[in-house]
């Protein structure tokens, strides 16, 4: 029983960690954006609010809280508003399989720093990230507005096409590791990270994972320019707040996963773990800004031509090099 | 294989003209900080001029109220004692005014003018009501010169009958069917 209760509370305080990093790294994440793009765009970005901006999070979540917060008419009252914590509960989710450090050990006890270390971790970010779609269908269809179904159906129909390139981009990699799990994968890569092995494998990744956080060149979904703001045309204050929320921990996520598949996750020499495991998430995060800063919009077919015809063949030809190499 | 390696070019240069930007020195001018002197003929805060010696160039010809698209002009005329027409009131609701110059463009007389004058917030929006004494200013503004009653062939104290530029006498109804 006691160490029943123990083990809850560790896991209490691992989630209340994790929750509070990822929330904050949201935050931030959205003015290291809106910062960083700026200086792509010789602006200076938010510099009011605070030193540097930095108090600008904190004034756009008051401004969220504090908004009339609407259903449309017509609207399908239920889904409307489980759609947006489908998508910011799923973004939190994938999280707790990614390992933040080595094992500790407390009261003689072994402990991993990591929510839930999971034999099929890999498969449970997948699940999350395609359960991810679900609120983009649900709150564009929901709203019952044009802009927000055909926000819904085009995210429906890149999410599933690109979730296909993101997974098979990784089957290489758990061929190297020779398991699911994400502390197994980091283990593995103790000599070198999976990078150098595997490049072809990391370029996929990081274009399906941009596809699969719906960030600009692949924005379809929201296309502000066609579609208003496609699947959340309709929302305002923090149900608004949470599509964000959930769009930029998806960042940091899937940053955190290029991190511990092909960067080494958490290892690295001096400094802390956990450190190290932020110092390369924020380099991933800087490079899909910089693509946001640089590339246009891609139109639809050329979504899925790359899709389909390009990031899928390579991942196939990529894993049958990989089983050749480890048959040789 | 040539279009490919065009992408791949054209990308690469896309990237690097991002990256060059990184390395620059924003370009925004940063405003309550900075205010930039905008030209002469930009459109803001509406005035009433004077003519070079001093008196009020508009004449209430109505021209402006007219031609206002959102009506937020309005006055009533009034005739001085030596013929000059002027404004016995003058109003303009800034709240309503949409600076688009008609106006200034449909004025006779240069009399009514849109400045440069850009900051013009209020939080009361009953005090966007300007009346002739707000408006009307002691310079010319972009027309230092005119004066209508030089030129219009109306007896005032400016000018009588055939003393006005580019005007002859008056010419006599009788001598003129001889």
């Amino acid at each position: 029983m006691l160490i029943w209760l123990a083990g809850f509370v560790i896991l209490m305080v691992k989630l209340v960690a994790v929750l509070l990093l990822l929330v904050i790294g949201a935050a931030y994440l959205v003015w290291l954006e809106r910062k960083f793009l700026a200086r792509l765009q010789i602006r200076y970005g938010p510099n009011r609010a605070g030193k540097y901006g930095l108090l600008q999070p904190l004034a756009d979540v008051v401004k969220m809280l504090t908004k009339e917060d609407t259903v449309p008419q017509g609207a399908d009252s239920l889904f409307f508003k489980l759609a947006p914590a489908v998508v910011a509960g799923t973004a939190f989710m994938m999280f707790a399989v990614v390992p933040l450090g080595s094992d500790f050990t407390l009261f003689g006890k072994r402990v991993p720093m990591v929510v839930a270390d999971l034999n099929i971790g890999l498969l449970f970010v997948f699940a999350m990230s395609s359960l991810g779609v679900y609120g983009v269908a649900i709150g564009g269809w929901a709203s019952n507005s044009k802009y927000s179904l055909l926000g819904g159906i085009r995210g429906a129909a890149q999410m599933i096409s690109y979730e296909l390139a993101l997974g098979l981009s990784l089957v290489p990699i758990v061929m190297l590791a020779q398991s699911f799990s994400l502390v197994d994968i980091v283990t593995a890569q103790e000599s070198y990270p999976f990078i150098l092995v595997q490049p072809l494998a990391f370029m996929i990744f990081v274009v399906s994972a941009m596809a699969e956080s719906k960030r600009i060149p692949f924005d379809l979904p929201e296309a502000e320019n066609e579609l208003n703001a496609g699947f959340h045309t309709e929302y305002s204050g923090m149900r608004f707040g949470l599509f964000f929320l959930g769009e930029y921990v998806n960042m940091i996520v899937l940053g955190a996963i290029v991190a511990v598949l092909f960067l080494g996750g958490w290892r690295g020499p001096l400094l802390p773990p956990t450190v190290w495991l932020i110092l390369k998430i924020v380099p991933v995060a800087l490079f899909m800004i910089w693509v946001r800063g640089t590339l246009p919009r891609l139109r639809y077919d050329q979504l899925m031509t790359l899709g389909w015809k390009v990031l899928v063949p390579a991942a196939l030809v990529n894993i049958v090099l990989t089983a050749a190499v480890g048959l040789l | 294989m040539e279009s490919a390696w065009d992408a791949v070019k054209a990308l690469a240069s896309g990237f690097a003209a991002t990256f060059m930007h990184l390395l620059r020195k924003p370009i925004t001018e940063e405003y309550p900080e900075f205010k930039r002197q905008l030209p002469a003929r930009s459109r803001a805060r509406i005035i009433l001029t004077r003519d070079p010696d001093g008196g009020e160039r508009c004449v209430a010809c109505y021209l402006c109220s007219a031609v206002c698209p959102v009506n937020c002009i309005s006055m009533e005329a009034a005739e001085r004692a030596d013929g000059r027409r002027y404004a016995a009131w003058f109003r303009i609701n800034f709240g309503r005014c949409i600076y688009c110059g008609l106006c200034e463009e449909a004025c006779p007389t240069a009399a009514i003018q849109l400045t440069p004058d850009y900051e013009f917030c209020k939080k009361n929006i009953l005090e966007f009501v300007y009346e002739k004494e707000d408006l009307l200013v002691d310079h010319q503004g972009k027309d230092p010169d005119y004066n209508f009653y030089k030129y219009a062939g109306v007896s005032t104290s400016v000018a009588d009958k055939g003393e006005h530029i580019n005007e002859e006498d008056p010419v006599s109804i009788r001598s003129n069917l001889t």
